[in-house]
């Protein structure tokens, strides 16, 4: 199992209702089911992945979190969760303020652009970086919007969202980010984990 | 139509139903086929309703038509909906005339068939006249209902008017209300039923005769909302029907005309015409949102049911849209709901095809509400 789901359902607490937006074939849905008692949804756009969770029992909708959000009223979810995918919307923004608006709480995770080992490919060899974490090369990657946990840290400051808790992954460790070891943090997260309302 | 009915399973049903339009009926046969077992527990019961020109034989040989049952693509030993582990009952909607109480039937007041006399039923009248059957079946909880088409909107009714009869449904390719273009396609067909001399106002049905050409024009309306222009366009195209060239007259050139003319002329065999006034009425008269005060939301609330909605992407008769409607209404009731869209060139009929894809996604939500419901009932 990923390190990041095990974070993810750790931030949950038990029989709460939450929406997975870009679920894929369920693991993170299941997980939550079986771990925590948590009512689970998912939206996923992928015909085979959606497939996958109807088999596996998990209520899905098919459907495209870009521009299909507005079908989930306000305040419908405990959390709304959006796993690695926040990078790869056209418009980031509005499916976060979309996000905020349905669920009482939001759980993103990003791939950290701020990584030390992606900073150096870039610095040192002048290359689009490539790591485990962000397996595409600039022609074909997904991602239209990279950022780094800073980024996101400092976005919400402006925009007025609050942060409840930031977590750092890095292989199997976890450490908790806050403004006074966000620099650090930020050079040796893999993945950030934000906890916002 | 010459069809024998002596043979075929009819439950009595002797509750008064009072019609939405405010007659009441009683005494009226329901004619229904199973298939499968129904098991000790009582769990494994599917409830299919059928659509506009559907019928009760769901699969295997069809007794009347001697043809396949209209969905033996998805019901059957080893299919989708697998007969050899769930029960499957299917009823004939009253208005029709496969055995259950329709306008060609005796009218107890004048000893003579109904014609235009039968009351003008609604899908809710179809559905309610239904639920006696359940428990005449002595099932308590279904496992899954599910119909397309039409059946989708007895489904969607079923639920809103029964939300704990049902662990799961599958609406598919349906709408909460008829639009406009639904209501003109149905009024073609009605207009091209009553412009035929044979009908005479309904009262053909003394004669023992039938409007063929007005009921196999109704047909050729039908065939050609279920496909869509792609599918059309690439199963004839311009293709000549047996023949070299244009024969410069007025007979079936192209394939697509002899294949709407034989559609058209191979139903009269086996449908009543005003039969499909009354059930295209229904239709037409359905508006679930209408029946609440809060709309459609309204319909859904306090559902217990479990949801699969599933849409075909060329279908122009009931859209993703129309079907996409029905989910954000679940969604904002808070019901427990999934949807899938299934990308096909096959137009509204894809339910009833081989179409992988959509067999896949409904066998896989059934057998795992199966497996949920059997553990909820132990608990």
């Amino acid at each position: 199992m990923k390190k990041e789901f095990k974070v993810i359902a750790d931030l949950l607490p038990n029989n709460s209702k939450v929406l997975d937006i870009g679920c894929g074939d369920g693991s993170l849905m299941y997980l939550l089911k079986i771990e925590k008692n948590v009512e689970v949804r998912g939206l996923e756009l992928n015909q085979d992945n959606v497939q996958e969770c109807i088999y596996k029992g998990l209520p899905v909708i098919q459907g495209n979190a870009e521009t299909e959000l507005h079908q989930f009223p306000d305040k419908s979810f405990d959390y709304v969760v959006l796993s690695q995918t926040l990078q790869a919307f056209y418009e980031p923004e509005k499916v976060l303020k979309n996000l905020l608006r349905i669920g009482k709480s939001v759980i993103i995770s990003i791939p950290n652009f701020g990584y030390w080992k992606v900073r150096t490919k870039l610095l040192l060899f002048g290359e689009m970086p490539v790591t485990k974490t962000l397996p595409n090369t600039w022609y074909n990657t997904p991602n239209l919007h990279m950022c780094t946990i800073k980024d996101l840290f400092n976005f919400c400051d402006e925009k007025n969202i609050i942060i409840k808790k930031v977590v750092g992954v890095n292989e199997n460790k976890t450490s908790l980010i806050k403004k006074s070891n966000l620099e650090i943090k930020n050079l040796f997260s893999k993945v950030g984990i934000f906890l916002i309302s | 139509m010459n069809i024998k009915l002596e043979n075929i399973k009819k439950l009595n049903v002797t509750n008064p139903l009072k019609l939405d339009c405010g007659k009441t009926i009683k005494d009226f046969p329901l004619a229904y086929e199973t298939y499968g077992k129904l098991n000790d527990n009582k769990d494994n019961a599917i409830l299919v309703f059928h659509a506009l020109t559907g019928d009760q034989f769901v699969t295997e040989i069809n007794p009347i038509t001697n043809k396949e049952g209209w969905w033996i693509t998805a019901v059957g030993p080893g299919k989708a909906i697998d007969t050899n582990k769930y029960f499957v009952i299917c009823a004939n909607v009253i208005g029709g005339c496969m055995g259950s109480l329709g306008p060609k039937d005796i009218n107890p007041k004048t000893k003579k068939p109904y014609g235009l006399d039968f009351p003008v039923i609604t899908i809710k009248d179809m559905v309610r006249a239904q639920e006696s059957l359940l428990e005449h079946l002595g099932i308590k909880k279904l496992l899954c209902a599910t119909g397309g088409s039409m059946g989708g909107m007895q489904l969607l009714q079923f639920c809103a008017t029964f939300p704990d009869k049902a662990f799961s449904a599958v609406p598919i390719a349906c709408s909460s209300s008829h639009s406009a273009q639904n209501i003109a396609l149905n009024e073609l067909a009605r207009q091209a039923i009553m412009a035929d001399p044979v009908w005479d106002n309904g009262k053909y049905v003394l004669k023992d005769v039938q409007p063929k050409n007005g009921l196999a024009v109704a047909r050729m309306v039908g065939h050609i909302s279920y496909l869509s222009e792609k599918g059309m366009q690439e199963k004839f195209g311009r293709k000549l029907q047996e023949k070299a060239d244009y024969e410069f007259s007025f007979d079936a050139d192209f394939q697509v005309e002899s294949y709407l003319r034989h559609q058209g002329y191979a139903f009269v065999e086996r449908f009543d015409a005003n039969s499909v006034l009354y059930i295209t009425r229904a239709m037409d008269y359905f508006d679930l949102s209408k029946q609440f005060k809060g709309g459609l939301v309204e319909a859904f609330k306090n559902q217990k049911t479990k949801f699969l909605i599933i849409s075909f992407s060329s279908d122009w008769l009931y859209t993703t849209k129309d079907n996409k409607d029905i989910v954000i209404a679940l969604n904002a009731s808070g019901a427990d709901v999934s949807y899938s869209e299934i990308i096909t060139d096959r137009g509204h009929d894809s339910f009833l095809l081989d179409e992988p894809e959509f067999l896949k996604t409904l066998k896989g939500f059934i057998d795992s509400m199966y497996e949920k419901f059997k553990n909820e009932k132990r608990i």
